[in-house]
């Protein structure tokens, strides 16, 4: 029988051979009194990042060809948004592997409707006679028009690289006047409350401006892009400035950076089932064929006890 | 008069009776446990001692005490470079065990509460991540969500819930890993370290 199979009664049992003189309390003691140190002079001399949080206001005042094209795009239907799926919206199944989607199967269970939520619901609270009429307007028409206005004014806007454009034959109906009010309550900083207060006087859900903010053409990925924090440039283990991040997930960020996985519309639920299928086999290595029997054939051990293995050769 | 077959009776035999004081506080240890590789496991706990204190630190002043207050930032750094200790120890840590092949001898709960505990410590690490209130957390959040979205967990955790991650982490995810890992150093303690692979048999 192999050392494998075999429960050894060395093992198993209370060791009975040798023994060396040992003091837990000290030696967690003095482990502890390194760390505190080593912990507490890291933190004074290399501190920790903190950059400013972007807001609503931050993005029409830095950005705001790219807030209102995007805020037209929310009421178009066509951002990240509004095409995402569950558990946000019904507009998408979700991603899938073999055919079936986790997500939609679970449901909608966080409902978002971004035109509704990010543009027409804040500006009710705007209280402006011009910007409830254009809003009345808005609502009283069918899914097609809305479609058609939003869609004609977000070309426009993208086209003339511009924050509004004027609107001589009415083909925009009440887009731009709504996306006027929307960069003004933006810029005010009203529209971050609102945005977070909708369902609660305590702000703490911030998933309606991070979306509206995530559906940003530029301004929230280029800020990304430059603190190396794209999912291709080993983003999700890293942080702003030069600091360590999150090492740790190396190994899921790894699959971002190689086909099959680079390339696939359902990389996110591929990459965290091979994941999860990875860790439950670290938990259960001492089961694994194969994999357990490596520390045997690599004799790191040899280095590990080398005082024991030279004293019993 | 106290029978066997009480609950209490088999808790008592099922824990306290298990472990002598011996070997909850050794002042020995087998002839063999000499190599820098075993201090890797009570570094680990000094890291997650210094991120526990840390953190209640910062959760006495509220979340955005530490964008503010000058002490504020220099806890929330100890508490950063306490878990960047904390997961450097607990990798070397991992690494000799698995070398050690430690799970011999009836230690395989000893080996699953430790990679458990690593797991657990990556979920609490990611919601501490997302909760810091700046760009770097708004980054982590959004990207994060969809991966949680796409398993349909993301309908139960919203990455995007700020209040949610917080709670998740200053309360159920630190007494989960705290539970684990006492679980880990109980088992070392009952079992005792694992002997060196072909170590002779004792007579």
């Amino acid at each position: 029988m192999s050392l494998l199979e075999k429960q050894r009664k060395v093992d198993v049992v209370k060791w009975s051979g040798g023994k060396r003189s040992y003091d837990l309390v000290k030696e967690a003691t003095i482990a502890f009194t390194v760390v505190a140190v080593l912990a507490l002079g890291l933190a004074g001399l290399f501190s920790s990042p903190d950059d400013k949080a972007l807001t609503m206001q931050s993005w029409a005042t830095d950005s705001p060809v790219d807030f209102a094209v995007t805020a037209t795009g929310e009421l178009a239907g066509s951002t990240t948004s509004a095409g995402y799926g569950p558990p946000y919206n019904s507009a998408a199944d979700g991603q899938t592997l073999f055919g079936v989607s986790p997500a939609k199967i679970v449901g909608v269970k966080i409902p978002v409707d971004p035109a509704t939520d990010f543009v027409i619901n804040p500006l009710k609270q705007l209280h402006d006679p011009a910007v409830d009429s254009a809003v009345s307007t808005w609502s009283a028409a069918t899914a097609d028009q809305q479609a058609k206005w939003a869609t004609a004014y977000g070309d426009a806007l993208t086209k003339a690289n511009a924050a509004s454009v004027t609107d001589a034959s009415g083909t925009y109906g009440p887009v731009p006047a709504i996306i006027t009010g929307l960069m003004g309550m933006a810029k005010s900083g009203g529209l971050d409350g609102a945005l977070t207060t909708e369902n609660s006087n305590l702000p703490t859900d911030f998933t309606k401006p991070m979306l509206f903010l995530a559906d940003s053409g530029s301004y929230f990925s280029d800020k990304a892009t430059a603190q190396h924090l794209q999912g291709d440039q080993m983003g999700m283990m890293n942080e702003t400035g030069s600091y360590p991040g999150q090492s740790w997930l190396w190994l899921m960020s790894l699959w971002y950076q190689v086909d099959p996985f680079k390339s696939s519309d359902n990389a996110d639920l591929q990459i965290f089932l091979l994941v999860g299928v990875l860790s439950l086999g670290f938990l259960l290595l001492p089961f694994i064929p194969g994999v357990r029997r490596i520390p045997y054939l690599v004799p790191v051990h040899r280095i590990i006890w080398r005082d024991y293995y030279r004293r019993h050769k | 008069m106290s029978t066997g077959s009480s609950w209490s009776a088999r808790l008592r035999a099922a824990t306290l009776e298990k472990h002598t004081p011996e070997d909850l506080l050794p002042d020995t240890q087998p002839a063999y446990v000499a190599s820098w590789i075993y201090v890797f496991g009570i570094l680990t706990l000094s890291a997650l001692a210094m991120i526990i204190a840390s953190g209640l630190v910062l959760t006495l002043r509220g979340p955005s005490w530490w964008h503010v207050s000058t002490v504020g930032h220099y806890v929330n750094s100890v508490h950063l470079w306490s878990v960047e200790l904390f997961f450097l120890f607990m990798v070397v840590h991992l690494w000799g065990k698995f070398w050690m092949a430690a799970w011999r001898g009836k230690r395989t709960m000893t080996w699953i509460t430790g990679a458990l505990s690593f797991l657990v410590s990556i979920i609490t690490g990611f919601t501490g991540y997302v909760i810091q209130g700046n760009f770097d957390s708004q980054w982590i959040a959004t990207q994060g969500k969809d991966g949680f979205n796409a398993t349909g967990i993301g309908a139960y955790f919203n990455a995007l819930n700020t209040g949610q991650a917080i709670l998740l982490h200053v309360s159920l995810l630190p007494l989960a890993v705290g539970a684990i890992v006492v679980a880990h150093v109980l088992l070392v303690r009952t079992h005792g370290v694992v002997p060196p692979i072909d170590a002779e048999e004792i007579k």
